[in-house]
């Protein structure tokens, strides 16, 4: 479904990826852990060109996006995205935060949309929270938010760019929850995180990213059972 | 002296139905600075627009520099001059001075409005930018119903402030042969050597703005609906 080639980006002469090459199949449940500054969240946002590559391929459903002629908006609109800091649009009610893509893009009238909005929401239980505002919400309420908005335009695939990061500790079994139901509904995913338990549960593969490079992969119980490289089983020690 | 202040009065504003004088001047005031007003957004806008795209993308940077200069040179030169060049050379030919003064009025307001909405744009977290493009929301929509209302809330006093300077700078279209209110006042007060048309033009500049004060905190208050906690 995604074919990386030899991914390149710098910023500013500073090497953040190294020629990262990497297939991600449809259904599969991608985890990219690795310490602060090792690439990982460029790498994924690359992935829908939020950052755009300074070398090398991506091809998403057989389309080169990463060819100046690719109309990066229509792809897009199948790859949802979640971010670290929710981004829910501030001056916007939670329905109108759901329909708006939909509906300027013309892909279903406001009725419709607002009937899939409300039906999302009845499903993550804020079907009373339709008409309030961002800032009325806690944190793990603005990221579950977040994900159906994502989820209204039915994409192929969802990245998630460190969903938990920002949360408070008692809020993250809220959305991680989600996110698995998600997973087990089938959606293929590519996660950044450093929820270790979500990577051994949900994951059907692990990657280990350093300086620019993923340097181990495996599935979750080999990732963190044995892991080779010493610098994921310094990493692993660190952090489990 | 109630009965010199009734005089006053009835010399400013009844003799020769002197009051029709304000009126129209009033009236001009308004129809400048309400267009010169539209002008200066629809200029101020697009200019904003510009430099925040010329600060990301390479291809325009041209226009940004283009932009600069006009920042540079409107800001850098006294309103006045302003419209006695773009009444005396540019638009010589233009019969409607009212026009001409709302084109002056509206190119330099631009300028102001122009700094103002970049600052607003550039309130506006970038991560609700991406997240409009994420959605596959093309660059433009994004801009639209994502950021600028946004910016535009936060803006709104600098922007409320810049149109009642707006308002009281018209004040200088007299020098162009445009009975605006202060001349029509200034008309009156050099025929009758009476200064209180000059005071009845200072409460009319007053009361104005204090509407323009008022409509504005309405406005403020309609907007800052999705702050409620």
């Amino acid at each position: 479904m995604i074919d990386v080639k030899n991914l390149e980006k710098s910023f500013n002469g500073v090497e953040v990826l190294k020629g990262i090459n990497e297939t991600i199949e449809k259904g599969e449940k991608v985890v990219i852990v690795g310490p602060s500054g090792s690439g990982k969240s460029t790498f994924l946002r690359c992935l829908n060109l939020l950052e755009v590559p300074t070398g090398g391929e991506i091809w998403f459903e057989g389309i080169n996006i990463t060819d100046k002629k690719c109309n990066i908006n229509k792809l897009r609109e199948k790859m949802g995205m979640v971010f670290q800091q929710f981004n829910l649009f501030n001056h916007l009610t939670v329905k109108k935060n759901i329909t708006l893509a939909p509906v300027k893009l013309k892909r279903k009238t406001q009725e419709e949309a607002d009937e899939v909005a409300m039906e999302l929401l009845k499903r993550i239980g804020l079907a009373d929270k339709a008409d309030a505002y961002p800032a009325q919400l806690s944190g793990g309420q603005k990221q579950r938010i977040a994900i159906i908005r994502a989820l209204a335009m039915n994409p192929d695939v969802m990245l998630f760019d460190e969903p938990t990061s920002a949360l408070d500790p008692e809020m993250v079994g809220e959305v991680l929850e989600l996110m698995k139901q998600l997973a087990l509904e089938g959606m293929t995913m590519v996660v950044v995180t450093h929820e270790m338990g979500f990577a051994r549960e949900v994951g059907t593969r692990v990657l280990f990213m350093d300086e620019g490079q993923i340097l181990e992969q495996n599935t979750p119980e080999q990732f963190f059972a044995n892991p080779k490289n010493p610098r994921l089983q310094d990493f692993l020690s660190k952090v489990l | 002296m109630l009965e010199s202040l009734k005089n006053n009065l009835v010399q400013a504003l009844i003799v020769e139905d002197r009051y029709l004088l304000l009126l129209q001047g009033l009236k001009n005031t308004l129809i400048i600075t309400f267009f010169a007003l539209m002008l200066g957004l629809a200029i101020g806008l697009l200019v904003a627009i510009i430099k925040v795209a010329g600060a990301n993308n390479k291809k325009f940077k041209p226009l940004s520099w283009l932009a600069d200069i006009y920042l540079t040179v409107i800001r850098g030169t006294p309103v006045v001059v302003q419209l006695i060049i773009i009444s005396g050379s540019i638009m010589v030919a233009t019969d409607n001075k009212i026009l001409v003064a709302v084109v002056a009025f509206g190119i330099n307001s631009g300028a102001y409005v122009a700094e103002i909405m970049r600052a607003g744009i550039m309130s506006v977290d970038i991560g609700q930018t991406e997240a409009g493009r994420s959605l596959g929301l093309p660059a433009g929509m994004t801009l639209r119903s994502i950021v600028l209302p946004q910016a535009i809330k936060n803006i709104l006093p600098s922007l409320g402030n810049e149109f009642i300077t707006l308002l009281k700078e018209t004040s200088v279209a007299g020098y162009v042969a445009i009975r605006d209110l202060t001349k029509a006042g200034n008309n009156i007060f050099s025929r009758t050597f009476n200064i209180t048309p000059m005071y009845i033009v200072a409460l009319v500049y007053l009361v104005l703005v204090i509407i323009l004060t008022w409509l504005q905190r309405k406005l403020e208050r309609r907007l800052a609906q999705s702050d409620r906690r």
